[in-house]
């Protein structure tokens, strides 16, 4: 369901999306039906001239049941929520596995400053390279990222692989994904960082592995033209046909002028 | 003669006086507050946060002077109480004010303290230790001139010949706050547990 | 027989027969009732100022960069202290004060059958530190800086320093408001507990008391027991702002999530703190409509002591991905998962209460209803989020906003109306009009669901929250996404119009309405026995009761209700 409205890019995103649905089912089921219960005893015991209302305390076993069996029910159903959770869980967020790509997302007010490891696999190495705004990622590799903070907490976000992780100042906080579909997707901040918190977003680039290479070597030598610009530049103007849009945007504009 | 006046101080349809109740129930919120700061300071410690090994700079002699000077006001208002409940206004009048002389004595030692660590340079914001250590002997400090206050105007009411339930009441808060300082002591003057 | 000697002949009226001037019966009153209108009357002037910060930034959201009508140009800056302070508001200073300590306040007495609270002069107090506590928050918008902005749960290191959160004082003023708030609930439940505990009439055994009052208390004591370890807190964040602690910042060997742990310790309890009220009176309200026993009094009850107690261990499914030990999320999930439990026992004890009724659609039985249904969505989609690895994507995104929208909105909103229109014919003696209440209803009901539940679908598209303008954000800047948002900026407007309408009904009816006679809805609970408004300590003589307040349609009788204090039949 949620791939309906976002692409589903991350090799986790599909598990995310199915525990999504698995819910759905679960209390879908329990909310039309508990809903429809609710509906029907409105209706049919509605006030009607000389109809009085029965006296039930609730308290004999054979009234309390009709209360008690759902909600062992209920119970059984959530164990089975929580198993997939965990299985889930472990998959993304407690366990790193191998591989093969590091980068390093510093977040601070507000923008986002990315340190790709280069060819030699290795961060704080002579052939980093560095973007602001702007991550490019090869399909099919398994990356772990270092996230860190400059100042205050942000969130590394990327709806595209079902991904979010707080940046916390003073501590560098490990994690993995593996991009599957080449694109370009929303790269949001999504923990309230101040002033500039809107307009903290950049841009993901997953590239083929020569478009990867190329991209890479563009940086380096100084003929990169920023993905994110290029995005926050092209963008369809909104329905408000009389939006300021210029006059929010000066902001950015500003910001992303200095990096 | 019918019945009159705040229900407070007349009727119970727990038997448990209301004034009690209601002690007690402050008391359990102020667990909580205290809960929390202590929590946290136990936290940071055990996190190894540089600057809790400064627990040695405090005075111990200070501290347990303190001690011992909170515990033996808690005896006085102990025997304020006794004293009114036989009806010995006078007696227990003294009492109380034996308790605010106690809580004086507290306070001036805790001036003198104070007045030392800031002058050698540990001031609220040295460190973390610091922080918390002033935070929370300032706050139980607040509690304790809070305590003075209202044992004071208690005083007053008693020798006037009303509201001799307050004594009590008066009590069980003061029996709170040197329990928070028997908490704190260790905390902050021994610096290895 | 004994039964007529036991009804005693207390008389309960007040010393001070003189009548009081003006400024001490209202300004400085000590009469339960007259401080229960000044923390409603109070609450409902926050819930304009929370539903105008609503309406602005709404409008920012559906027309991106153009001047609000009546409001002006909403930019980042304003758009953050909008939200933070919307959030603030609707939770200390509407829900709380209106359902809590206004109708706390109001109930609590008349149904335990005394004339008024155990302490009423620390019931003033309470009203004058809440007072000023609300006046505080007000006063953080005009300083230099403006208002914080830092959400409502105002993390630090954002909300520590001014460097960060560019709002110097506003911060400071918006914490020390918060802080005055609770000091005053703490106060106002000390009378809470030890009234119903003491105060109660002869006769009036715990199992019956009525549910709303039960629930009022047991929500004063979760927040007693919740709220220490965010004062202080609150003291520390202070601090930090103010003179340069380091509690909550890395730099000085302070810890940030430190503050998400006291702040959510807190911050869970207090969402059953707010709930209970409101489930209390929908309980009251649906039985007197239904004409029927609550079924299951005691289930009703210790679930909601299970919820209680539960709620104390289920806080850090707020901060799954915050950087906590990833081991420790599964604990919470686990609790979190659980806690839907009880509560589902409830909601079925509630709507099998239905069963079997005779139910009389008037206007606070609209309200309870519709309570239930927004609930069940607000409750089922809450099991989403409980679950981490579903969280790792709705984390700060609308899907969480429209959840706890369908909850806060149904136990603060329509909790109050339910409870405004069930209790204004004792309060003020005249009925409000019925047809209006309905027209008022629908025209709330209806667009409420229309602002919130598209919201879930932006929420599935990955928007996340607290963003002024979403063009920044190409993927969510797309036609489809924004006319969602202007669908639900309408709803609001039209919403926010239709609640003229309630307020014309409230005071005119207020002045005009047909007078009320002592129990309009023939039910049972203490305080439909005295006149409609109650005098002067309330109750003539000294009630005794006799039996629970349950006790509709009972077998052999003429009358389908049986009021508590009404001697029983003599054989």
């Amino acid at each position: 369901m949620i791939e309906y409205y976002v692409q589903s890019a991350s090799s986790f995103a599909g598990d995310i999306d199915n525990l999504f649905l698995v819910i759905t089912l679960i209390i879908g089921f329990w909310f039309f039906l508990v809903f429809g219960i609710f509906i029907y005893l409105m209706v049919r015991y509605r006030r009607k001239d000389g109809v009085k209302a029965k006296y039930i305390t609730g308290e004999k076993h054979s009234e309390t049941k009709w209360t008690h069996y759902p909600h062992y029910a209920v119970v059984a159903f959530d164990v089975v929520i929580i198993a997939i959770n965990i299985l889930v869980w472990v998959d993304i967020k407690q366990t790193l596995p191998p591989r093969d790509n590091l980068v390093r997302v510093i977040g601070q007010q507000w923008s986002w400053s990315f340190i790709h490891a280069g060819p030699d696999g290795e961060l704080d190495t002579p052939d980093d390279v560095a973007t602001v705004n702007d991550l490019h990622l090869k399909v099919g590799d398994t990356y772990h990222y270092e996230l860190q903070s400059r100042d205050v907490l942000h969130n590394f976000a990327v709806p595209a692989f079902r991904l979010r992780q707080d940046a916390v100042p003073g501590r560098t906080i490990s994690g993995w994904f593996k991009p599957t579909k080449t694109g370009t997707f929303d790269l949001q901040c999504a923990e309230m960082c101040g002033y500039g918190h809107g307009i903290m977003g950049a841009a993901v680039t997953v590239h083929s592995e020569e478009s990867f290479n190329a991209t890479m070597a563009q940086i380096q030598k100084g003929s990169y033209e920023s993905h994110y610009q290029k995005r926050m530049g092209t963008k369809t103007d909104l329905p408000s046909k009389t939006s300021h849009i210029g006059k929010e945007d000066s902001f950015a504009a500003l910001l992303a002028s200095i990096f | 003669m019918s019945m009159r006046g705040p229900i407070a101080t007349h009727r119970s349809a727990t038997g448990i006086p209301t004034g009690r109740l209601a002690i007690w129930w402050l008391l359990a919120s102020e667990v909580f507050i205290f809960g929390g700061l202590i929590a946290c300071f136990v936290l940071f410690k055990l996190n190894g946060t540089p600057g809790f090994e400064d627990a040695s700079l405090t005075s111990v002699t200070a501290g347990a002077i303190n001690t011992f000077v909170l515990l033996t006001s808690s005896l006085s208002v102990v025997l304020a109480h006794a004293a009114i409940e036989k009806g010995d206004r006078e007696k227990s009048f003294k009492y109380i004010w034996y308790t605010i002389g106690f809580g004086l004595v507290f306070l001036i030692i805790k001036t003198y303290e104070y007045t030392g660590k800031i002058i050698h340079g540990h001031t609220i914001t040295d460190n973390l230790f610091w922080s918390f250590y002033y935070t929370m002997t300032g706050l139980h400090a607040l509690h304790v001139i809070g305590g003075m206050v209202i044992m004071a105007l208690i005083s007053f009411d008693i020798r006037k010949g009303y509201n001799f339930q307050r004594v009590e009441l008066i009590g069980i808060y003061w029996h709170f706050v040197d329990l928070v300082w028997i908490f704190l002591f260790p905390l902050f003057y021994i610096a290895n547990f | 027989m004994s039964q007529e000697a036991a009804t005693v002949q207390t008389d309960i009226h007040e010393e001070h027969h003189e009548e009081l001037n003006f400024l001490h019966k209202y300004i400085l009153p000590t009469d339960h009732k007259i401080i229960a209108m000044q923390y409603i009357f109070t609450g409902m002037i926050m819930a304009i100022i929370g539903g105008y910060f609503a309406y602005a930034f709404r409008m920012q959201l559906a027309f991106p960069g153009e001047l609000v009508p009546f409001y002006g140009l909403v930019g980042p800056g304003e758009y953050n202290m909008l939200v933070t302070n919307h959030g603030t508001i609707m939770i200390f200073w509407v829900a709380m004060p209106v359902l809590i300590a206004g109708f706390g306040n109001y109930i609590i007495p008349l149904m335990i059958g005394c004339d008024d609270m155990v302490f009423p002069r620390l019931n003033r107090l309470s009203y004058q530190i809440f007072l000023v506590s609300a006046l505080v928050l007000i006063l953080s918008f005009f300083v230099k800086g403006g208002g914080f902005g830092g959400a409502w749960t105002s993390y630090p290191p954002l909300s520590s320093a001014a460097e960060y959160s560019l709002t110097d004082w506003g911060s400071s003023l918006w914490v020390l408001a918060v802080a005055l708030e609770f000091v005053s609930f703490l106060l106002g439940g000390i009378n809470f507990i030890t009234t119903t505990m003491n105060a109660r009439a002869p006769g009036m055994k715990m199992m019956d008391i009525p549910i709303a009052v039960w629930f009022i208390v047991l929500a004063v004591i979760l927040f007693m027991a919740s709220v220490g370890p965010l004062i202080a807190g609150a003291v520390m964040l202070f601090m930090d702002q103010r003179i340069g602690t380091t509690f909550f910042l890395p730099s000085g060997g302070g810890d940030p999530l430190l503050w998400q742990h006291l702040f959510w310790f807190f911050g869970h309890p207090e969402v059953y703190v707010v709930l209970l009220p409101t489930l209390g009176i929908v309980a009251d309200i649906i039985t007197v409509f239904a004409r029927k026993k609550l079924f299951g009094y005691r289930t009703v009850l210790y679930t909601a002591f299970a919820t209680g107690g539960l709620s104390f261990v289920v806080w850090a499914h707020h901060q799954f991905i915050a950087g906590i030990d990833p081991r420790m999320a599964n604990v919470f999930v686990v609790t979190t998962v659980l806690i839907s439990i009880p509560l589902a026992e409830m909601m079925f004890s509630y709507i099998a209460t239905l069963y079997g009724g005779s139910i009389e659609f008037k206007t606070p039985m609209l309200w309870a209803l519709s309570f239930l249904a927004a609930f069940l969505i607000g409750g089922v989609t809450g099991i989403y989020l409980g679950a981490s690895a579903l969280d790792v994507y709705f984390h700060d995104s609308y899907f969480v906003l429209a959840h706890f929208h369908y909850t806060f909105f149904p136990i603060t909103i329509i909790g109050m109306f339910a409870a405004i229109t069930y209790w204004f014919p004792k309060m003020f003696g005249r009925m409000m009009n019925e047809t209006l209440g309905k027209i008022h209803f629908w025209g709330t009901f209806i667009p409420f669901n229309c602002i919130f539940l598209p919201l879930f679908f932006l929420g599935l598209a990955g928007q996340h929250r607290r963003i002024y303008n979403y063009n920044h954000f190409p993927d969510l800047a797309t036609q489809e996404l924004q006319d969602i948002r202007v669908f639900a900026t309408a709803s609001l407007v039209v919403m926010l119009f239709f609640q003229l309408i309630f307020i014309y009904n409230f005071f005119v009816s207020m002045f005009k309405g047909e007078k009320a006679p002592n129990n309009p809805w023939k039910a049972n609970s203490l305080e439909w026995s005295i006149p409609s408004p109650p005098p002067h300590g309330n109750f003539k003589t000294l009630p005794t009761v006799y039996r629970g307040p349950y006790e509709f349609s009972a077998p052999g009788r003429d009358l389908d209700y049986w009021p508590q204090n009404e001697p029983p039949e003599k054989s």
